[in-house]
């Protein structure tokens, strides 16, 4: 069985095309759709991997990057953040906030596969 | 037929007659064809009410028993009109200026708008007035049984008690129903005051007619009434002079202080000219009343038997005579004359116990959250009308409790002398800037404690109320306190008594008390607005609304005035200060304004009460200043305007702040623009762009799967059509360019069309609409047009958080403008957002719900276009839009 990815993202045509690739490759994906709740969604799937959207109803991706860099179980996890808009300021938040890596939509779906292996070393 | 039944008929019919005029007033004035109800001579006619049921039968009584003597109760009203102009004048303009609803909330207001004065006041009144209705029942009772007497063919007496019952629940449906349509008390009431000025006219046609008929019918001539009347006691009756003065006095001051006389004098009054008219008006009515007083006296001694009850000479003669029509005529009078006072009395108090003892109790109870979340219109109409119910009704309790006898002929003068309490309060605070309200409650209460102990107690006769022992020895057994001779002041005419020392007591407490006394400022304020009334007609500032909150003001405003009217009021306050929308500056002038709105309805203490638990303590401020400034009325008002000035300038810096913080927001936006269209754009691009790539890359894809992945690719591409639309329309819109399609169209198909093309059908959102109302052609660009509603609909099946979700749709038409409010039930939008809401990309919160944010911003550009406006309407229970246009779009407009 693959390893777990976590896709966090509120678009859901995005979740389908991300979900697919990933199927496909051999990844065992979850997903989830708000940012209420996104924290419970991690504690519960423990992915090996967590793809996440900046812009989510609820909370924004930046302030659900930080809790699970504070909780000692997700510290070490690979997370790749995922957005819309493409500025310099965003990256340099997203690096600070302790992001993996960083990738503007749209993407390639051979770099996301790419960076996804990358992450978790595979 | 048997006469009672046709006097019943006659009855009836007259009664019928009341209603139709007054409805017909009623109606004229509505529709603004009432410019004949404002006419002096009605005014005049109206004042009319000062001679009651009393005055029409009794003078005759008052004459038979002690000749000249009934002469000072018009003599009083005379001087005072003639003489008093001026007062007269001034006690009007006061009236108007302070929208004053009653002489309870005038005195109230002069003194600081103190409520406790104001309940004094209030109950004095009450006490004063309750016999005083008692005994226009009684007279239509007694009246009416004089003409069962010679009623053959009547089996059975009727029953006095059931009359006057009948009588009484008659006139509180007319009370209720003409005397309380408006809420706001200041307003006149035309059917009232129109029904009450027929009735002076029959009343002064029936005692003319009665008095041309004894002169000429039975006492043969002018010569032969004057032989009757040297014959008689009339002539022989001395008078004594102290009682002469007493009672024209009284009777000047009751005219004065009555409340029902305050009613028309200055509550109804329309214009302060019609008293120039009045001053000569009113004493010619009086004297025409007066005329045939003592030949009717005269005659009627002469020939009707002995032990007659000379109070129903008027009647009795020509039933004597077998005059039936003349009777039921002077019948009629006399019922006018009772009916009329009743209705006034009634509204006069019940305004008073409403504004002054309920309201107040009840917002005590409910707290502050009431003004905000109850309906306070209606409980103060039903406080209003359970009101005029009880006045009657205590007025029927007492005629029942006193039996109706002779007990009660003396109550007028005794009542006078209660009411005659309120003139030196009235009077000094009209004139004297010194009077302060320590000054006016005690000798208010010590009056009224003097009037009670002497004249009104004393006045159920000895052992009833007050013990044998205490009119002998005096109260405690002390001599100096019989009620009959106050220190030791015997052999006194009771009424003479009483009169003199209540007011002695009353005027020189009043005075004492305020020289002893330091007025509050908001006394000192309202004193001189009084005193100097013709010299300036603005209040100097009262109100410092640094931290009122205009939205809570509003919904006040709404629950008491009605929504209309409210809002109408704070546009236009909103219109002169230069700021858009509903919502005004709470400046001091619009703080006055409004409160002087409120206090036509509900009373100035109330008024004033309910903006300041709004507006938080404006009189603190006040105080604080005196405690340090030089202590004048002068330096006062002085640092008073200062203090405005600064307000001001503390506003207006607010103002630039404001401005600032929005242009910030504004820029952040600007800001925020490419990055929220990236954003727009680049989320529908990535979905396209992942599933062209599966669908190149994939090979064993089932065909559900391909087709599934194209679709996804069309629709995302559709998306991405409609946002670039969207910005093109806005920017179209922006600079201008647009084409205006101008089409004739009906509201409701247009609203029909924008409900479907909302997607409204088979959602959770249920839409009220007024179908009736929305039968309206209308000429505009209606696609466009269309295009507005179908934002606004889809903005509230989207956003509201109703449980469940209604949007109500409420079209009304002023003056060619069509004018639509969409009001959900959710939550609303937070007073912060709401100066945004119009901007692009602005979107409330982070939802992805609707579309890029460009929706409300195109509504407003494209209503700018057809020459109206969209504003979001703060003060709902959700949010709310108002969306007005012109009903016929002008060319030039484009």
């Amino acid at each position: 069985m693959g390893k777990k990815v976590l896709l966090i993202e509120d678009e859901p045509n995005i979740i389908e095309a991300v979900s697919f690739i990933l199927s496909r490759d051999g990844w065992d994906v979850k997903t989830h759709s708000n940012g209420h709740d996104a924290m419970e969604a991690v504690r519960l799937r423990e992915p090996d991997l967590i793809i996440l959207d900046v812009m989510l109803p609820g909370k924004s991706g930046f302030d659900i990057l930080a809790e699970i860099r504070v909780d000692a179980d997700f510290a070490a996890t690979p997370v790749l953040m995922l957005t819309a808009r493409g500025q310099t300021k965003d990256r340099e938040m997203a690096e600070r906030a302790g992001a993996s890596q960083y990738m503007t939509k749209p993407f390639s779906n051979a770099d996301v596969l790419a960076a996804v292996r990358d992450l978790v070393g595979a | 037929m048997a006469i009672l039944n046709v006097l019943i008929l006659v009855c009836v019919l007259y009664v019928v007659l009341l209603f139709v005029v007054a409805f017909g007033a009623d109606r004229a004035a509505a529709q603004g064809r009432g410019s004949w109800l404002a006419s002096p001579l009605v005014y005049t006619l109206s004042l009319s009410i000062y001679c009651t049921a009393w005055t029409f039968y009794g003078a005759v009584g008052f004459a038979a028993r002690s000749g000249l003597e009934f002469v000072t109760i018009y003599l009083g009203p005379t001087l005072v009109m003639i003489g008093w102009w001026w007062t007269l004048r001034r006690l009007v303009r006061v009236g108007r200026s302070q929208r004053i609803t009653s002489i309870a909330d005038l005195i109230s207001s002069r003194y600081g708008k103190s409520n406790l004065l104001a309940v004094l006041v209030t109950v004095l009144a009450v006490i004063g007035t309750t016999p005083y209705i008692a005994l226009q029942l009684q007279s239509v009772t007694l009246s009416f049984a004089a003409f069962a007497e010679t009623d053959l063919a009547a089996t059975t007496l009727p029953d006095m008690q059931s009359t006057a019952l009948w009588v009484a629940m008659g006139l509180a449906l007319f009370t209720i129903l003409f005397g309380t349509r408006n809420l706001d008390a200041n307003e006149r009431h035309h059917g009232v005051v129109m029904a009450i000025a027929m009735e002076a006219v029959v009343k002064l046609c029936a005692l003319l007619a009665v008095g041309v008929f004894v002169v000429w019918g039975l006492a043969d001539g002018i010569a032969g009434t004057l032989d009757r009347i040297e014959a008689s006691e009339i002539a022989r009756f001395e008078v004594s002079s102290a009682r002469w003065v007493g009672l024209t006095m009284l009777s000047g001051a009751a005219f004065l202080c009555l409340p029902r006389m305050f009613q028309v004098m200055v509550v109804e009054n329309e214009n302060e000219d019609h008293l120039r008219t009045a001053v000569w008006a009113f004493p010619a009515y009086l004297m025409l009343m007066s005329l045939f007083v003592i030949p009717i006296a005269a005659v009627g001694l002469d020939m009707m038997p002995e032990g007659a009850n000379p109070d129903l000479f008027v009647l009795t003669l020509p039933l004597m005579d077998g005059r039936d029509g003349l009777a039921i005529l002077s019948f009629l009078g006399g019922f006018s004359s009772a009916t009329s006072m009743v209705i006034v009395a009634a509204i006069a108090l019940s305004t008073m116990v409403s504004n002054h003892v309920v309201m107040p109790i009840w917002l005590h109870f409910s707290g502050g959250a009431a003004m905000v979340s109850g309906d306070v219109r209606n409980v103060a109409l039903l406080a209003r009308r359970l009101s005029i119910a009880g006045v009657v009704f205590l007025g029927y309790l007492y005629f029942r409790l006193s039996g109706g006898g002779t007990a009660l002929a003396a109550i007028g003068l005794i009542a006078f002398v209660g009411v005659a309490q309120f003139l030196p309060a009235l009077m000094g605070g009209l004139f004297w800037r010194g009077a302060t309200k320590t000054g006016a409650l005690l000798g208010l209460s010590l009056g009224a404690a003097v009037w009670l102990y002497c004249l009104f107690l004393p006045s159920f006769g000895p052992s009833l109320i007050l013990p044998q022992s205490v009119f002998d020895h005096g109260l405690w057994g002390l001599t100096w306190l019989r009620p009959y001779a106050l220190f030791g002041a015997e052999g006194m005419d009771p009424v003479v008594h009483a009169v003199m020392w209540s007011m002695l007591i009353n005027t020189s407490v009043f005075v004492a008390g305020s020289l002893l006394s330091f007025p509050q400022p908001l006394e000192r304020l309202q004193g001189a607005q009084f005193v100097n009334v013709f010299d300036h007609s603005g209040t100097p500032g009262g109100w410092t609304g640094g931290m009122a909150q205009s939205e809570d003001l509003l919904i006040m405003s709404q629950r008491i005035m009605g929504a209309r009217e409210a809002q109408a009021l704070f546009a236009a306050a909103a219109q002169r200060q230069g700021v858009a929308g509903y919502l005004p500056e709470p400046s001091p002038d619009f703080l006055q304004e409004l409160e002087r709105v409120l206090s036509g309805s509900v009373g100035a203490a109330t008024a004033h009460a309910m903006i300041s638990q709004i507006v938080g303590g404006a009189a603190v401020s006040v105080e604080d200043l005196m405690a340090v400034a030089d202590e004048t009325a002068q330096i006062m008002e002085y640092s008073s305007q200062l203090e405005a000035k600064s307000q001001e300038l503390a506003r207006t810096a607010r103002q630039l702040r404001e401005a600032n913080e929005k242009l910030t927001q504004i820029s952040v936006q600007k800001d925020g623009f490419l990055s929220q269209i990236s954003h727009e754009l680049r989320t529908p691009m990535t979905s396209i762009r992942a599933f062209s790539e599966i669908l190149r890359d994939t090979g064993d894809l089932s065909a559900q799967e391909q087709s599934k992945y194209a679709s996804i690719i069309h629709d995302e591409a559709v998306r991405l059509t409609r946002l670039l639309d969207d910005l093109l329309d806005l920017s179209v819109l922006e600079n201008g360019q647009v084409v205006l399609n101008t089409q004739t169209g009906r509201l409701d198909d247009l609203l029909d069309r924008a409900e479907r093309a909302a997607g409204v059908q088979g959602g959770a959102l249920r839409v009220v609409r007024d179908r009736l109302a929305e039968d309206v052609e209308l000429t505009s660009d209606l696609d466009r047009l269309a295009q507005v509603f179908i934002n606004l609909i889809a903005n509230a099946r989207k956003y509201c958080d109703g449980q469940p979700p209604v949007l109500t749709i409420r079209p009304t038409i002023t003056d060619g403008q069509l004018v639509l409010d969409f009001s959900d039930n959710g939550s609303g939008i937070p007073a912060k957002q709401q100066a945004v809401i119009f901007e692009k990309f602005s979107r409330i919160g982070e939802t992805k719900a609707g579309g890029a944010g460009l929706g409300l911003a195109i509504c407003r550009e494209i209503m700018a276009r057809l020459g109206g406006s969209v504003s979001y309407l703060p003060g709902q229970k959700g949010a709310a839009f108002r969306v007005s246009l012109p009903l016929e779009m002008r060319l030039a407009a484009q």
